[in-house]
């Protein structure tokens, strides 16, 4: 997963403006979280000498559909429905502990993950442990990816 | 019930509308690709001419009645009940019969039918395992929800404070596979390309007491790290993937293995099965004849020879048969050319729900119904328990044990 460093590092860094944004730090944490895209950058699409930034931002920020409000991204064309977030969430544990939690499918709907033709789909991310007041850094779903398919931003 | 490989989920639930399915709920992807159906279904054909269902099967027992050696092979994606019509079939034919496991879990079965290999249930790993071990193993990508389901992040009876705590689940492998990256680098034990035998003689010497030493140089610290982490195991269990099988000359350093653990502790071996029910087929033709796989009927006695020279690679190497029944299964892609070249000089029969490039080979192709969507019986999961496949609707296809089953009566 990108870093707002790594990401900052192509862009001018010249702090212009253009974008709207006040600092071109401030337009690389934005481009993490999705929230404007390489495009919105002029200098970097217009002017040859960032061209080699423009091309690896540009492939290293994927477009996503459905960024989820907390942030949760899920690459489907990556998963591969394993289900190892599904059993491994804390959450899916604590809401269907004899359904998700003993690695079958999903018997409650208070669960984040939930398999559907062969890839994972994320509802509830707002019960999700990196959110809300308790907030924790939870790691389980993107460590136990094989594909790392789960991302947040 | 998914029949997308051996480990046989039975989780799933599905939505259909008229005779196809929809939406698949909890399989992964490749049983859902799997339960979806082939993109290219099977005709039914003779001489690559389109043709009815009874002409096919006349014409497929002429040429099994004609051959004097024919082979019968495949037997992977079958029902058990399948399984037992095609054994039938070869002993009246004096065919030789033969499965995938010959040239991969067949050693391994063997050694756990003649109760050389302690083993458990897939069940026993959820709820008691906490040391488990994957060896030439990646089930991330041959068996998609094998940790999910059983073996590492499941809650199970005795397990109920998380992998994290609970579990601690160990790779050993000649690349660092998918599975390798979620047990982490230090549970990591990267070997040389058939360096297992040595290594596994250097962890039998580590729970000895001895000093391990390897050729290759692994760090003896490491080897004694993981020596005592399986010494303490309450429950242990080992998944054998075709990596180590492969590797392996002979199993003597496994059994050596084994014998040491259990004096410490108690583990497990479980074979990670490929075909949903390769496993049923060693079981089944070794309750009939006492052997696993690689037999030749003889038809009028009731002798049988068994060995390696029966396997489909040798008879194939050897040019011993002048037919083939071929179900489930695509030798042609899945086996070497130069072995496989001889298959394309005699009749070939198959039977497969799907085109592949063996049935686009054949004198005769007989579509059958889906395993465990469009027919049901019963299969032989991994860890050897028995389950019951359920159809999920009903189509005009028969299953390939009806289809067997009239070949049978047409010789
Ligand atoms: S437009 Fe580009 S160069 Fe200018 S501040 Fe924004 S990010 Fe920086
Ligand atoms: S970060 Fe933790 S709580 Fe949030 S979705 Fe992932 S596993 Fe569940
Ligand atoms: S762990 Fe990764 S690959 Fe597996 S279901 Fe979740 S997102 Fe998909
Ligand atoms: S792991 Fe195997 S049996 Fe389970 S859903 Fe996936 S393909 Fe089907």
């Amino acid at each position: 997963m990108a870093s707002v460093m790594e990401i900052y590092q192509l862009l001018p860094k010249t702090n212009c403006k253009e974008c709207g944004k006040s600092t071109c730090m401030a337009f690389a944490v934005d481009l993490l979280a999705r929230k404007v895209t390489v495009d919105d950058c002029p200098p970097l699409v217009n002017e040859a000498k960032y061209k080699s930034g423009y091309e690896k931002l540009s492939s290293m920020i994927t477009p996503v559909d459905g960024v989820t409000d907390t942030g949760l991204i899920v690459h489907d064309e990556k998963c591969i429905g394993c289900g190892n977030c599904v059993v491994a969430c804390p959450v899916n544990v604590a809401n269907d502990p004899l359904g998700a939690g003993s690695g079958k499918a999903p018997t409650s709907d208070k669960v984040i993950f939930k398999v559907e033709d062969g890839v994972v789909k994320a509802r509830n991310v707002q019960e999700c442990r990196r959110f809300g007041e308790n907030r924790i850094l939870c790691v389980a779903c993107i460590d136990t990816c094989p594909t790392k398919a789960i991302e947040f931003v | 019930m998914c029949t997308g490989c051996a480990l046989l989920c039975d989780d799933i639930e599905v939505e259909t509308e008229g005779d196809k399915v929809t939406v698949v709920h909890a399989a992964c992807r490749k049983g859902v690709a799997r339960m979806k159906g082939c993109s290219e279904p099977l005709e039914c054909t003779v001489d690559a001419e389109g043709a009815d269902m009874d002409t096919a099967i006349a014409k497929a027992a002429s040429i099994l009645r004609d051959a004097k050696n024919p082979l019968i092979f495949g037997h992977g994606n079958s029902s058990s009940e399948a399984q037992k019509i095609s054994i039938g079939l070869a002993r009246k034919t004096g065919a030789y019969i033969d499965d995938t496991s010959s040239f991969c879990q067949g050693p391994i079965v063997e050694a756990i039918l003649q109760e050389r290999l302690r083993t458990c249930t897939l069940d026993d790993v959820r709820h008691k395992a906490d040391v488990i071990v994957f060896w030439g193993a990646d089930p991330s990508n041959s068996h998609p929800r094998h940790l999910s389901r059983y073996s590492y992040f499941p809650r199970g009876k005795e397990r109920q404070r998380g992998w994290e705590e609970d579990r601690k689940a160990i790779t050993i492998d000649i690349r660092k596979s998918e599975t390798a990256i979620i047990c982490k680098d230090e549970r990591f034990y990267q070997l040389p390309a058939g360096g297992d035998a040595e290594f596994m003689a250097a962890l039998t010497n580590a729970l000895s007491g001895k000093v391990p030493k390897t050729s290759f140089d692994l760090d003896s610290k490491r080897i004694l790290g993981l020596s005592n982490i399986m010494k303490k195991a309450k429950f242990g269990a080992i998944f054998v993937g075709l990596g180590l099988v492969y590797s392996l000359e002979e199993l003597d350093p496994l059994f050596a293995l084994m014998d040491k653990l259990n004096e410490f502790s108690d583990f497990h071996l479980i074979p990670m099965v490929g075909q949903y029910n390769m496993r049923g087929f060693n079981h089944n033709l070794f309750a009939e004849t006492g052997y696993i796989n690689r037999l030749k009927f003889d038809g009028d006695s009731k002798e049988l020879a068994h060995g390696p020279e029966n396997s489909v690679v040798e008879v194939l190497r050897n040019k011993n048969i002048d037919a083939a029944l071929i179900i489930g299964s695509d030798p042609l892609s899945s086996l070497p050319l130069s072995i496989a070249r001889h298959l394309a000089d005699i009749p070939l029969i198959t039977i497969d729900p799907c085109n592949n490039l063996t049935t686009s080979r054949s004198a005769v192709t007989i579509p059958c119904a889906l395993g465990g969507v469009e027919s049901g019986g019963t299969a032989i999961r991994m860890d050897g328990v028995e389950v019951e496949l359920k159809k999920i609707f009903d189509s005009d296809r028969l299953s390939d044990q009806e289809i067997l089953k009239r070949i049978t009566e047409a010789i």
